[in-house]
C-alpha cells in the first residue's frame, strides 16, 4: 500500500532532465559529419495552377546541394492519411498559401533559407475560398456529410414549449507547441533510412515515407525521444517534414536536418478546425431539452488530413453531458483554401460542445433563467442513450455537478456576483458552469490496439518500449509506474526507451487521450507474462511444488506473504542461466467497442470522462479587458494513478481551452494568407492572463476497468472546461449591457467585449 | 575579437558581431539547453542571464538570446541553464521546486523559466512573490497552464526570504541556488579586456546603429547577421537618466528597465511600474532601449506615446554636431523620421511634472501583458482645480505614426472639466486619427477604444469626480 501511494505521487520522470536543459529534442541531437540542412519554398498564392518552378537561381547559390520538387519523388507524391488528397510537394496546382512546392538542401541552414527565397514559382491564380459555408454552397466537400439521429426531432418540436435557434462559431487554434516541427534523417546501410522526428505518430511517418520513396516500411526506422509539445499538431502534420528530409537522404546519401522557423511553421501547418454552425433547441415547460438540431460546417482546409475524423467526434459530442431524446446533427467537412486543418486536443469535441452550450445560453436568456438551471435539469443519467446509440454507464455528470456546486458554494457565488454588479459600474463580474462528458477511444475502432516490448536484462534492470510518445503528458512516467507496479521493483530499475518503429511496430499515434490506456494495458500484459515466467523460476529456486503464493514485492520474492532471501536480481539471473526468455511483447486491443458507420450507431467508447467547472470573470467595462478570478473544477479521474501528472493535465488543458475561447485569434485575409503568423500577433495565455485561482478537486469515483489501473484518460477532456470562459464573459457583459445581442462567436477577444459593451 | 565569460568558460571569439547570441550558444558552443521557440523574443525559451560588472558586484539581467547580437556580450557574464546546474546531477533550488510542483511537462520552455528565475534569485533586491512572478513574465509555457510554475515560484520566493543583502552570492551558493563558480566571476570579469566600444561615426550608410536588438532582429535578422553594427547598448555616455534644470534627460541607451528603476522617474510618476508592466516583458525591457523604441517609429511604440504626452525633445548627434527635435515633429510618415542615417539619438528630455501636473498612460492589447497595443494613449494635464491650463495627448495604433493629438490638446487648454468637455475631446481626437483594420483590431474598434482610453484618462485622473456613467 505504501508503495502504491508513492507511485501515485511520483514526479514526472523526465523533469530532472528538463529543468537541467539536458533532455534531447530533435534539434539537440548531435549531428553527424556532413549533415546538410533543408528549407521549404512554399506557395504565396492560396489557389492556382502551378505552371513552372524556376530553381536555377537557388541552385546557383554557393552552398546549395540540391533542390527537390514533385518530379523528384520516386514513389507516390502523396501524404494524405485518411483520404489520398494531399501531395508532399505541389504538382500542377496549389491549394493553400504555404503549400510546400520545393525542398532546398544546402550546407547550412542560412544558405538553404536564402535559396528557398530565390525559387520562383509561376502560378496562375484561381478563386480562393476561406469560408466553409461558401465551400459547402459550391459543393466543395472533403467527404459526404454525416448525420447522427436519435428519436425524431421533426415530431418532437410540437412537444416543445420553447424553441430557439441561432448560429454559433468557433475560430481555429494554433497549436503553438514551443518546439516547432522538425526532423533529422540519415542513411543506414542498403538504402535504409533512419529518421528522428518530432511526431506523435511514428508509424504515420514511417508509412508515408515508405509510400513516397517507394520503399517497404521496414526500410524506414522512425525514432522519437520526446516532443516539445504536440497537442494534435504533430499527429499528422509532423509527417511532411520528416518525409522531405528522408527524400533528400534517399537521393543524396547524406544526413539532412530540417527544423522549421516559427513563422514558417505557423504559415505552412494546419490548426484546429474552425466551425460555424446552426442550432435549434426545444424545451418543455420544465426546462427539459426535448429536441436539438445542429448543422456543423467544418473548415477542413485544402485537404482531408484528419478532418473527417475530427468531424465525426463533433457529432459524438454534440450533446455534451446532456441527455436529449431527439437529436438530429449533421456535419459537413468543407474544403477551403486554408492549410489543411487537423487534430487539436479535443479533436472536434469542443467545437460540438460549444454549440449546445450556446443554444442553452440563448434559451436561458430568452426565458430569463440561468443557463445553469437548464444545464442541471438535463444532465446524463445511467442508462441514457447518446445520439450514437451507446448507453451511459456509471455517468458522473450529476455527481460531478453536485460536488462542484456544493463544494464551491454556487449559491454564495451567485449572490456575490450580483452584489458586486449592483455596487460597481466600471467593472462587472460573470460566472458560468461547464459540465463535460468526453468519450475515450479512437472513434476508428481498429486504432484501439497497442503493443509493448519489455526486456529484462540479466542484471535485473528493465527496458520498456511502447508505442506511446512522450510529449509532456507524462506517459513515460505512467508507463514506468505500470512496469514498476507489476514487477514491484524500484523505479530506478526501469528505463523508458525511445519510441521506435523497429522495436514497436504498427502503432497508433499518441492521441485521443488513449495513449496511456492502450500502451499501459499492453505493457501490463507483457510484464505479467514475464512475471509469470519468473515465478516459475522462483518456485524452482525455492524448491516449491507450485507457483501458487509466489509473489514479488518491493524487489524480493515472497511466498505466502513471507519474504524469502531470493531477490529480483538473483531471480532474473537464474532465469537467464536457465535459458528462460527475459523479453516479452504485450498486445492489447480494447474490448467491447464497435461502431457501424452505415447506421451511425454502436458502442465506440471504452468509457466516458466527466467533470464540472465553475468559471468567474471580471470585465473592465471602460477598456473591454477581462481577468479570470477563478476556475473551480471537480473532475472524474477515476482512480488517478498519478495525481501530479493528472492535475497538470487539468490545469494545462483548461488554460489552453480558455486561450481558445478568449485571446487566441487566427486571422486569414480573403486571399488565404495567414495574418496572425507569429507569436507577436497570435497570443496564447501568459502567466498573468491565466485565472488567479484554479482549483481541481478529484471526484470520488470508481474509474473504469478499461482504463489503466482504473485511472481514466485525462489529456483532452479538461480543454473543454475552457468553454465556460466564453459564457462567463458573456454574462458579465450582459450585466453592463442587458440589451447585448448574443452572437456566440468565439474567441471573445477584448475587441468583441468592448463592442458588445457599447453596441 | 569578442571576449566574455559563458557560464564557467572564458570565450574569445572572432565570430561576427551580429551573430545572434542564441546561435553562438547552441551551434558553436553546443549548449543545447537554450531552446529556439520563436526567434523574436516572444516566448522566452532562449532566455539567458547577462551579468554586468558594477562597483557592488555583478548585476544579472535576463535577456532573450535569439535577438541579442553577440557583440552585446562583450565583457559580460552570460549564463545559460547549463551554467546554473550543480555538479553530479544535483538540482538547484529553482530546479528542485519546478520538479516537485510539476512545473515542467514537455520541458521545451523549462530551461527558460529556470534561467529567468535564476536571475530573480541573483537580484540584489529582496524577493517577494510578485517580483518572482514578474521574472517569468516573458516566458511562455503551452503545457502547464502556469499554476504548477506559480507553486514552484512560491517555494523559491519563500526560500529566498532568508537571503540577506551583502553576502548574497555566498549565501546562494551555500543554499544550493547556484554552482560555486559564481563567487569568482566578478574577479574574472575584471581581467577581461573590456574596451568601451567607441561610437563610430559613420559617414556613409554602411551599417546599423543597434541598441538591444529587440526590433531590428525581429524585422531583419539576416541583415543584422551580415551588416556592420554600431553597438550603442553599452555606451556609458548614453546610459544615464539625470535631472538638469528641472528637466529629465534620459540617455538614448537607457533600457525600459533602467527607466523603471530610475528614482527620478519613480518619484515623478507614482504609477510608473503599472505603466511599464504593460510594456513587453522583463527580458525585453532589459534589452530594449529608449532610442531604439523611438527610432523604430512603430505607430504603437509604448514609450513613444508615453514621451509624446510629456512633450519631450530628442537630442540628435552626428560627429560633433548636435541638434534638437521635438518628438512630436520627429515622425514624418510611416517609418519616416526627421533623422539622417548617420545621426544617432543621444538623449531625450522633458520638463519634470510639477504638483499641478497629472499624467496617465493607458494600453489595451489582446493579451494585457507581453503584447503590442491595439491602441495606447497618454495624457499630461496641468491643472488648477478643475481648470485645465495645458494639455498634451498622444495615441498609438490610430495613425501611421505615434500621434500627438494636437487638436484635442489645444481644445482642452483653458477649459474647465466636465463630462461634456471629455466627450467633446474624444470627438475631436477621433477626427484627428486614421486607424486601419489589421490583426490588432478593426478601425471601428480602434476608434471606440481610443474614446474609451481617453475616458479612462479622465476617470483615473479625476477619480471620484467623473465616472463612466457620466460619459456613456
Amino acid at each position: 500500500m505504501k508503495q502504491e501511494k508513492n507511485h501515485k505521487s511520483l514526479k514526472n520522470i523526465d523533469s530532472h532532465g528538463h529543468v537541467r536543459g539536458e533532455s534531447i529534442y530533435v534539434d539537440d541531437i548531435a549531428v553527424q559529419q556532413g549533415t546538410l540542412y533543408g528549407a521549404v519554398h512554399d506557395s504565396r498564392v492560396a489557389h492556382g495552377l502551378l505552371k513552372h518552378i524556376n530553381v536555377r537561381k537557388a541552385q546557383a547559390l554557393p552552398g546549395v546541394v540540391a533542390v527537390f520538387t514533385a518530379a523528384d519523388v520516386p514513389g507516390e507524391n502523396q501524404i494524405g492519411g485518411i483520404i489520398p488528397d494531399e501531395p508532399l510537394l505541389a504538382d500542377k496546382e496549389v491549394h493553400f498559401w504555404g503549400q510546400p512546392i520545393a525542398f532546398v538542401v544546402a550546407q547550412t541552414e542560412d544558405i538553404a533559407r536564402e535559396a528557398a527565397q530565390l525559387i520562383e514559382a509561376e502560378i496562375t491564380p484561381l478563386p480562393v475560398i476561406t469560408d466553409p459555408r461558401e465551400a459547402k454552397e459550391k459543393g466543395e466537400l472533403i467527404a459526404p456529410p454525416r448525420t447522427f439521429v436519435l428519436g425524431d426531432t421533426a415530431a418532437a418540436w410540437q412537444a416543445c414549449t420553447h424553441v430557439y435557434s441561432g448560429q454559433a462559431s468557433t475560430n481555429g487554434q494554433e497549436h503553438l507547441y514551443i518546439e516547432t516541427q522538425g526532423a533529422y534523417a540519415y542513411p543506414a546501410e542498403n538504402g535504409n533510412i533512419k529518421i528522428h522526428s518530432s511526431t506523435q505518430g511514428p508509424t504515420a511517418v514511417q508509412k508515408t515515407t515508405a509510400r513516397v520513396l517507394g520503399l517497404p516500411m521496414h526500410a524506414i526506422e522512425v525514432d522519437v525521444t520526446r516532443l516539445g509539445g504536440g497537442f494534435g499538431g504533430k499527429e499528422d502534420q509532423a509527417t511532411p517534414w520528416a518525409v522531405m528530409v528522408a527524400l533528400a537522404v534517399h537521393h543524396l546519401k547524406r544526413p539532412v536536418k530540417y527544423v522549421l522557423h516559427r513563422m514558417d511553421d505557423m504559415r505552412m501547418t494546419g490548426k484546429r478546425n474552425p466551425y460555424t454552425s446552426d442550432f435549434k433547441i426545444g424545451l418543455d415547460e420544465n426546462l427539459k431539452i426535448i429536441a436539438y438540431e445542429a448543422t456543423f460546417y467544418q473548415n477542413a482546409g485544402a485537404a482531408a488530413d484528419l478532418s473527417p475524423a475530427v468531424l465525426e467526434r463533433t457529432l459524438f459530442h454534440c450533446t455534451n453531458s446532456y441527455y436529449v431524446p431527439n437529436v438530429t446533427a449533421t456535419a459537413y467537412s468543407c474544403r477551403t483554401n486554408l492549410p489543411p486543418n487537423t487534430a487539436f486536443r479535443g479533436f472536434g469535441g469542443p467545437q460540438g460542445m460549444f454549440v449546445i452550450e450556446a443554444a442553452i445560453a440563448k434559451a436561458a436568456q430568452a426565458l430569463g433563467v440561468s443557463a445553469a438551471e437548464i444545464q442541471q435539469k438535463n444532465l446524463l443519467q445511467a442508462g441514457d442513450t447518446f445520439p450514437y446509440g451507446q448507453k451511459a454507464e456509471n455517468p458522473e455528470a450529476i455527481s460531478s455537478w453536485s460536488a462542484a456546486t456544493n463544494r464551491y458554494a454556487l449559491d454564495h457565488l451567485a449572490q456575490k456576483v450580483n452584489a458586486f454588479n449592483v455596487a460597481n459600474t466600471h467593472h462587472k463580474k460573470g460566472y458560468a458552469l461547464m459540465p463535460i462528458c468526453f468519450g475515450i477511444s479512437f472513434t476508428k475502432t481498429l486504432m484501439n490496439q497497442a503493443r509493448a516490448l519489455v526486456h529484462i536484462y540479466h542484471d535485473g534492470s528493465v527496458g520498456v518500449s511502447t508505442g506511446a510518445v512522450e510529449m509532456g503528458q507524462g506517459v513515460n512516467t505512467k508507463m514506468l509506474q505500470v512496469a514498476a507496479q507489476v514487477f514491484s521493483i524500484a523505479n530506478e530499475r526501469i528505463k523508458l526507451e525511445t519510441t521506435n518503429t523497429t522495436r514497436v511496430a504498427n502503432t497508433s499515434p499518441s492521441a485521443a487521450s488513449a495513449t496511456a490506456d492502450l500502451n499501459g494495458k499492453a505493457l501490463e500484459i507483457a510484464c505479467r507474462k514475464l512475471l509469470d515466467r519468473l515465478k516459475v523460476v522462483a518456485a524452482e529456486e525455492l524448491d516449491l511444488t507450485s507457483v501458487t503464493g509466489v509473489t514479488v514485492r518491493e524487489g524480493w520474492v515472497h511466498v505466502q506473504g513471507q519474504k524469502t532471501d531470493l531477490d529480483w536480481n538473483t531471480l532474473v539471473l537464474q532465469a537467464f542461466l536457465k535459458r528462460v526468455s527475459l523479453s516479452e511483447v504485450g498486445h492489447y486491443a480494447t474490448p467491447r467497442i464497435h461502431f457501424d458507420q452505415s447506421k451511425e450507431k454502436g458502442h465506440p467508447f471504452a468509457y466516458h470522462v466527466y467533470g464540472t467547472a465553475i468559471t468567474e470573470v471580471t470585465v473592465d467595462c471602460i477598456r473591454g479587458t477581462y481577468e479570470f478570478d477563478a476556475v473551480k473544477i471537480v473532475h472524474d479521474f477515476g482512480a488517478s494513478m498519478n495525481t501530479i501528472v493528472d492535475k497538470g493535465q487539468i490545469e494545462g488543458g483548461l488554460v489552453q481551452g480558455i486561450g481558445w475561447m478568449t485571446l487566441e485569434e487566427l486571422e486569414y485575409n480573403k486571399q488565404g494568407k495567414l495574418l496572425s503568423n507569429a507569436l507577436s500577433t497570435y497570443k496564447i495565455p501568459d502567466i498573468y492572463s491565466v485565472p488567479k485561482d484554479i482549483q481541481v478537486e478529484f471526484l470520488a469515483a470508481e474509474g473504469s476497468d478499461l482504463a489503466i489501473f482504473k485511472s481514466k484518460a485525462v489529456g483532452e477532456p479538461p480543454l473543454m472546461y475552457g468553454i465556460g470562459a466564453y459564457f462567463a464573459i458573456l454574462n458579465a457583459v450582459r450585466a453592463f449591457n442587458p440589451q447585448v445581442t448574443s452572437v456566440f462567436d468565439a474567441p471573445f477577444t477584448p475587441e468583441k467585449v468592448l463592442t458588445a459593451l457599447y453596441e | 575579437m569578442i571576449e566574455f565569460i559563458l557560464n564557467d568558460t572564458t570565450i574569445a571569439t572572432s565570430a561576427a558581431v551580429g551573430t545572434p547570441l542564441l546561435d553562438f550558444i547552441r551551434y558553436q558552443q553546443h549548449l543545447s539547453g537554450t531552446k529556439i521557440g520563436c526567434r523574436e523574443g516572444d516566448c522566452g525559451a532562449c532566455t539567458v542571464l547577462v551579468g554586468t560588472l558594477h562597483n557592488d558586484g555583478v548585476h544579472y539581467q535576463s535577456m532573450t538570446s535569439c535577438i541579442t547580437p553577440l557583440g552585446n556580450a562583450q565583457g559580460k557574464h552570460i549564463v545559460t541553464v547549463e551554467g546554473l546546474n550543480l555538479p553530479q546531477g544535483q538540482l538547484n533550488q529553482v530546479q528542485q521546486a519546478m520538479v516537485n510542483e510539476g512545473g515542467t511537462q514537455c520541458g521545451f520552455c523549462t530551461a527558460g523559466f529556470v534561467v529567468s528565475l535564476g536571475g530573480h534569485c541573483l537580484s540584489h533586491q529582496s524577493s517577494d512573490y510578485s517580483k518572482a512572478l514578474a521574472a517569468v513574465d516573458g516566458n511562455i509555457c503551452r503545457c502547464t497552464g502556469y499554476k504548477s510554475i506559480e507553486r514552484a515560484i512560491q517555494t523559491v520566493d519563500h526560500k529566498l526570504q532568508a537571503k540577506t543583502a551583502g553576502q548574497s552570492l555566498d549565501w546562494l551558493v551555500a543554499q544550493g541556488f547556484l554552482p560555486a563558480y559564481f563567487t569568482d566571476i566578478a574577479d574574472r570579469m575584471q581581467t577581461l579586456s573590456v574596451p568601451e566600444p567607441s561610437i563610430k561615426q559613420s559617414t556613409d550608410i554602411d551599417g546599423h546603429y543597434i541598441g538591444g536588438g529587440t526590433d531590428l532582429y525581429v524585422q531583419k535578422p539576416e541583415e543584422m547577421m551580415r551588416s556592420n553594427l554600431y553597438l550603442m547598448f553599452d555606451q556609458e555616455a548614453l546610459n544615464k537618466i539625470e535631472v538638469k534644470d528641472q528637466r529629465c534627460y534620459i540617455g538614448a541607451a537607457s533600457t525600459v528597465s533602467d527607466v523603471w528603476q530610475s528614482e527620478v522617474m519613480q518619484a515623478h510618476f507614482p504609477q510608473l511600474s503599472q505603466y511599464l508592466k504593460l510594456v513587453s516583458s522583463t527580458q525585453i525591457r532589459n534589452m530594449g532601449t529608449i532610442a531604439g523604441n523611438l527610432v523604430n517609429a512603430s505607430p504603437i511604440g509604448d514609450l513613444s506615446i508615453f514621451l509624446l504626452a510629456l512633450n519631450a525633445t530628442l537630442v540628435l548627434k552626428h560627429q560633433d554636431q548636435t541638434r534638437e527635435v521635438p518628438l512630436r515633429d520627429f515622425y514624418k510618415g510611416y517609418k519616416i523620421l526627421d533623422k539622417q542615417p548617420t545621426e544617432y539619438v543621444t538623449s531625450i528630455y522633458f520638463d519634470l511634472p510639477t504638483t499641478h501636473t497629472a499624467f496617465n498612460f493607458e494600453k489595451v492589447s489582446k493579451r494585457t501583458h507581453l503584447d503590442i497595443a491595439s491602441v495606447n494613449a497618454a495624457i499630461q494635464l496641468k491643472t488648477e482645480g478643475m481648470l485645465i491650463k495645458e494639455a498634451h495627448l498622444s495615441a498609438g495604433g490610430v495613425a501611421p505614426v505615434p500621434l500627438y493629438l494636437a487638436k484635442a490638446a489645444q481644445y482642452l487648454k483653458g477649459k474647465t472639466l466636465s463630462a461634456e468637455l471629455v466627450k467633446e475631446t474624444t470627438k475631436i481626437a477621433n477626427d484627428e486619427v486614421a486607424p486601419i483594420s489589421d490583426v490588432r483590431g478593426t478601425a471601428t474598434y480602434k476608434r471606440l477604444l481610443l474614446r474609451q482610453l481617453i475616458y479612462a484618462h479622465f476617470i483615473t485622473i479625476f477619480e471620484g469626480t467623473l465616472t463612466l456613467e457620466d460619459l456613456v
